[in-house]
């Protein structure tokens, strides 16, 4: 470890470095203002030559921190892969001669500018190591699925498939959970490939729903161990470590270690009886699409009778979106996506059994996506399945019958049909624990009175699933109508809670093919997440990264600003209050280092030096120059591609900003900018990714935090005598090609109209 | 000769769009080895043409960035660019592919500084536009290409094109020597995720796609409102470059129809759904909207986005499949049909009709390299027959973005069960 650093500095003059800027200057200011003992010129620093150049001088232990001042760290990044040595990198190719406009006007502060990075660079792999995981890892293979049904049956059977143990955790006596009432499913498959006689043969219908092979795959499989009757009443650690009490009905407890967490635990159906207008309640003839389907069971092929008063159903209407996309109270926004299909099925279950029953589908949007989903609906069709769009506004039960009332929607009219029994379409409700942030929110209140109404929120939150021991709170995270999920589009699975990931409806209502599906996703994930866990390496999106947050315990106050700051509850406070950092769950964004006001927390790669440091190598002209310097402090992941991409499209931006990447806005740490202050800087613009409900940070809430934070800059420069606009906190995207340079260049003009800092040396 | 490190412990991609980018790093982010095979220059695939996702209206370059600092970075990851599968002998564990490389006429020494293409002289249909704009004989395809290398057209060979953007180049990058390889290597498993290709809008007759130049695609339209796209973001019809504030989205369009695709191609409503938003975005309260369509699919939590765009009072929902459209004096095309809550005709004419097209699988079955298991819409079926072959993704089904990417996370898992078992992978 302890080797002697050795520093060695490359330029590149290729790609019109060499010709735009002056090169002999570039390699003076490494040498003696850099101080960096070799500095080598290549004309292509990527090309097989170049990069002999530097892999000599690495095998040769003549390298050990190397300064490569040639294209952006975007760019080249498998040629310059050097991971036994640190490494910087200066930009000069997007960053300083495809920023700015040729000729001599600009010459001088455009190469005054490439200097300027030369000496950050240098500044900042002098506080570099290669980071090396603390070596307290194991690999432990071994997963805990929570949920019973079929989805967590699926997660189990795959993660066994794979060669991983798993312990399967179903808090009820037998296997299948919410699915376990099915009498068939909805089919799996389209309508197969090449079947004579044309598209309308052969549709798919309601199939075997593949409970009692699954279940029996299960108990089959020895390395699963499966445990009935239990809840998890206790969950610690760490992906690699993670440790759950398993509490049976018994009473007894036994504590197993895991690798990884699938959190499987399906929905709840949606409540009915808050479906007064249907008449559910009010008469037996009113069912839920549940209900029905254990009706349906029960009569396993035979003729489905009336609840009643055991009359045959000869006329049955399906109620689609009961409860369901809707504002009203009690009812649910969202549309739940699996009883469309779902009702077509159980239409044909009275049209198998006796075609001149009639079943009518009353639907305002029929919802069947895909090929299978619309090779079901055709053959809901072909079996005279009645879809009639209307709404329905009301279930009257009189004379033995029922009335539902509807609105036609094609005919335009109000009318209602008469018929024997009311299957309710109703949604999926997660079946989730409490949102963390509603028992952080407790603690967190300023007031008693919003302590009392966090606590009267926190009240009605359904009981905890994981029990998670974190320091923010039981369960995972929601993110909208008690779902958990985090970035749904691009990174379905990352949860912000690293190594446990949900599958099936606790993401998003979901049908049973759906589900199972998800569950293999899901169980990839959790196996990834152990596997790098045993590596030491971090999870997404910095999987390879060794890093982790080291921590200087005789400094920190005990303030928690970390423990509550970190987006993915990674920190938990040990019984003397200072910060656990559990590498492992930790996704290396840097929002702890950002939130510690004693500076105490840093990466190998990645800390408050090596940002402070390259900050104060910049050389500050004085005030009256008329050459001010503005830091830009800008997030890797959109905000530096976008001024990469910005200059690679030719827009131009101010020579007086220095553009400092960072691992996300949440790491940015409040003294860089005092420092920047107190350094003569005239102006700093921060650039963090968008950070309301719809946010677009990488980290969820590095960006928020980051904003709450430097909120509160104002006051700072106050007290500073300086004018607020000199600081300034943009949501930048990374698309913003035309306006992240402008608002660089905004910064500009907003100097020259107020001056320049009074704090220049 | 290009060289792949491989064994039948090596999954293979085909195809490097979202799906089988997901799948190609999620396995190679858990210690496996993989191989991923492109066709185009370029990683990213449909995805990259996308100007914003919905429901939450951010940027596909946003993730793709993401995607693409994971693929440089990770040392068990190989990516072959023009490059396409040919053969697959062998069974599921002992697999060996064999990949037919096209040459790009440009070596890993290009340092993407352009100098090529400013150069050359000859313009061709810029496929990224979808033609709708062009783009040099030596080219990167688009901004943010990985790898981030340029292309010479294979058309540009043999004329002074060539040897002008040979002369250009200060880094000995442009090889107008490179021929055509094949190369074959072993793998345990293979994933399929080449995705879809859009359904011809041309075959559907009525709306004449091929006729009107106001009738574009749902894709185009993604195209033109991209602020880096052909028209600079400008949203404009293409007969006459005048400002497009009138105009009708077309669901369905090739799909649940059974003269064009089976299926409900998923994705459509809600493209149209984002589309909308960029015609108000871009004219207000002077926007004038119409969708026609059978049945709005917004599905799930979807849901919300759906409500948000029709709590907006510039846009109309008519429940209607148009029978045809025609075209005015003015080139506006006229949207015909009934609509069918109510049972009225119409006749709307309109600045610009975006037809919401169709995915169609971009799975061949005839020229297929093993037997595969398809439904009748053509989408590879999931089946123990495929042996060690797992479709990911839009070769699947009709999928928006995010279930791709999950789908294409499970078929990671799937190919990984084949190669831990070759290699006998004990707990």
């Amino acid at each position: 470890m302890a080797a002697e650093k050795k520093l060695a500095g490359y330029i590149c003059t290729g790609c019109g470095i060499g010709e735009r800027l002056d090169a002999k200057q570039l390699q003076a200011v490494a040498t003696r203002e850099g101080k960096l003992p070799s500095v080598k010129q290549h004309p292509m620093l990527c090309g097989a030559e170049g990069v002999k150049l530097i892999q000599d001088d690495i095998d040769a232990g003549n390298a050990t921190h190397i300064m490569i001042a040639a294209c952006s760290r975007r760019s080249k990044v498998e040629a310059f892969s050097f991971p036994t040595v640190a490494m910087s990198r200066a930009n000069l190719r997007e960053g300083v001669i495809w920023s700015r406009p040729a000729g001599d006007a600009h010459q001088e502060t455009t190469q005054e500018m490439a200097d300027d990075y030369i000496r950050m660079a240098a500044a900042e792999i002098k506080f570099m190591t290669v980071p090396e995981s603390s070596g307290e890892q194991e690999l432990n293979k071994t997963l805990l699925v929570v949920g019973g049904g079929m989805t967590g049956m699926t997660a189990a059977v795959e993660a066994a498939k794979a060669g991983y143990p798993v312990h399967l955790v179903c808090d009820e006596p037998v296997l299948g959970g919410v699915w376990k009432d099915l009498y068939k499913r909805v089919p799996f498959r389209a309508a197969a490939f090449d079947v004579p006689g044309g598209n309308d043969v052969d549709l798919p219908q309601p199939e075997d729903p593949g409970l009692d092979d699954l279940i029996e795959q299960v108990m089959a499989n020895g390395r699963i161990t499966v445990h009935l009757n239990a809840k998890i009443t206790k969950t610690s650690g760490a992906p690699g470590r993670f440790s759950a009490d398993i509490s049976v009905d018994s009473g007894r407890t036994l504590t197993e270690n895991f690798g990884a967490i699938v959190q499987a635990t399906d929905y709840k159906p949606y409540d009915a009886n808050q479906l007064p207008e249907f008449a559910y309640g009010t008469t037996p003839d009113v069912l839920t699409n549940f209900e029905f389907e254990r009706l349906a069971k029960q009569a396993n092929g035979a003729v489905i009778k009336r609840p009643s008063d055991g009359r045959e159903v000869k006329s049955v209407a399906f109620i689609q979106c009961a409860g369901q996309r809707s504002s009203n109270a009690g009812h649910l926004p969202y549309c739940s996506g699996f009883c469309c299909t779902e009702s077509i099925k159980q239409a044909m279950y009275f049209k198998a059994q006796n075609p001149g029953c009639d079943a009518t589908i009353l639907f305002d949007d029929l919802r069947t996506p895909g090929a299978a989903g619309e090779d079901f609906y055709r053959s809901g069709q072909q079996a005279m399945v009645t879809f009639t769009k209307g709404q329905a506004s009301a279930v009257v039960a009189a004379d033995g019958d029922l009335r539902v009332k509807f609105k036609d929607l094609i005919l335009n009219e109000d009318t209602e049909m008469v018929c024997d029994l009311v299957v309710l379409a109703t949604g999926q409700v997660p079946n989730t624990g409490p949102d963390p942030y509603a028992q952080l929110a407790v603690d967190e209140a300023p007031t008693e009175e919003e302590k009392a109404a966090a606590r009267a929120a926190l009240a009605v939150a359904p009981p905890s699933i994981l029990n998670l021991d974190y320091r923010q709170g039981t369960d995972l995270p929601h993110l909208k109508h008690g779902f958990v999920d985090s970035h749904f589009i691009c990174f379905p699975y990352e949860t912000r809670r690293t190594g446990i990931y949900a599958a099936g409806p606790v993401r998003r209502p979901m049908d049973l093919k759906q589900a199972m599906d998800d569950a293999v996703g899901a169980t990839m994930k959790a196996i990834q997440s152990l596997e790098n866990a045993a590596r030491g390496s971090a999870a997404h999106p910095r999987v390879g990264d060794l890093s982790y947050p080291r921590f200087r315990k005789e400094g920190c106050t005990q303030c928690k600003r970390c423990t509550v700051e970190c987006p993915f509850g990674a920190i938990n406070e040990d019984e003397q209050r200072y910060p656990q950092f559990n590498e492992s769950r930790c996704r290396r964004c840097g929002t702890c280092m950002g939130a510690c006001p004693v500076r105490v927390i840093s990466f190998d790669n990645y800390s408050v030096d090596t940002v402070g440091q390259q900050l104060k190598a910049v050389d500050v002209p004085d005030e009256f120059s008329e050459k001010p310097r503005i830091l830009c402090l800008a997030c890797e992941n959109d905000a530096y591609p976008a001024l990469d991409m910005a200059a690679q499209s030719g827009e131009h931006i101010t020579p007086f900003v220095r553009v400092i990447p960072v691992r996300c806005l949440g790491s940015v740490s409040l003294s860089w900018v005092t420092d920047a202050l107190n350094s003569g800087y005239d102006g700093i613009v921060l650039m963090g990714c968008r950070r309301d409900d719809d946010y677009q940070c990488h980290f969820v809430r590095g960006s928020a935090m980051a904003a709450e934070r430097l909120s509160k800059v104002g006051d700072t420069l106050t007290q500073l005598n300086l004018e607020t606009e000199r600081v300034a906190v943009h949501e930048v995207a990374i698309t913003d090609l035309k306006r992240a340079p402008a608002i660089l260049n905004e910064m500009a003009e907003t100097i020259t109209r107020i001056g320049m800092s009074p704090f220049k040396f | 000769m290009t060289a792949v490190v491989a064994t039948n412990e090596t999954i293979l991609v085909v195809g490097g769009g979202i799906s089988g980018m997901t799948a190609a790093l999620e396995a190679a982010e858990t210690g496996k080895r993989v191989v991923l095979v492109e066709k185009r220059p370029y990683l990213g695939g449909r995805v990259s043409q996308l100007y914003k996702y919905f429901p939450k209206l951010c940027f596909p370059t946003c993730g793709l960035e993401i995607n693409q600092r994971r693929a440089k970075q990770n040392p068990n990851l190989t990516i072959l660019t023009m490059a396409e599968v040919t053969g697959l002998a062998g069974d599921k564990g002992n697999y060996r592919a064999t990949v037919k490389l096209s040459p790009r006429y440009v070596n890993a020494n290009c340092t993407a500084c352009g100098d090529c293409a400013t150069a050359v002289t000859a313009q061709f249909d810029d496929e990224y536009n979808y033609g709708l704009g062009k783009r040099k004989g030596a080219y990167l395809p688009y901004r943010m290409a990985h790898p981030a290398r340029y292309v010479l057209d294979p058309a540009i060979i043999g004329t002074p094109d060539a040897e002008r953007a040979k002369a250009a180049c200060r880094y000995d990058a442009i090889d107008l020597e490179m021929q055509e390889e094949t190369i074959d290597f072993p793998c345990g498993a293979v994933i399929w995720a080449t995705g879809w290709k859009p359904y011809d809008a041309a075959k559907i007759q009525p709306y004449g796609y091929d006729r009107f130049a106001n009738v574009i695609t749902s894709v185009e339209f993604e195209r033109m409102a991209d602020p880096t796209g052909p028209t600079g973001g400008k949203l404009v019809r293409p007969s006459d470059g005048k400002e497009a504030k009138q105009v009708a989205f077309i669901q369905c369009a090739g799909s649940r129809d059974r003269n064009h695709l089976l299926h409900c191609s998923r994705i459509c409503c809600m493209a149209s759904f984002k589309q909308c938003t960029y015609v108000i975005d871009a004219f207000g309260a002077d926007a004038r909207i119409n969708v026609y369509y059978i049945d709005l699919r917004a599905i799930d939590r979807f849901e919300d986005f759906y409500q948000k765009v029709r709590a907006n009072q510039n846009i109309k929902f008519i429940k209607s499949k148009p029978a045809s459209i025609t075209q005015d004096k003015d080139g506006s095309p006229v949207v015909h049909g009934v609509d069918t809550e109510g049972y009225q005709r119409f006749a709307e004419p309109h600045d610009l009709v975006v037809l919401a097209i169709g995915m169609e699988p971009a799975v061949d079955p005839a020229s297929f390299p093993v037997p595969i298991v398809l439904n009748r819409e053509g989408f590879i079926e999931a089946a123990s027959a495929n042996g060690g072959v797992f479709a990911a993704g839009g070769a699947a089904d009709a999928l928006d973005v995010n279930r791709a990417v999950q789908h294409a996370t499970g078929a990671a898992l799937r190919a990984i069960q084949v190669v831990n078992s070759v290699a006998r992978a004990e707990v």
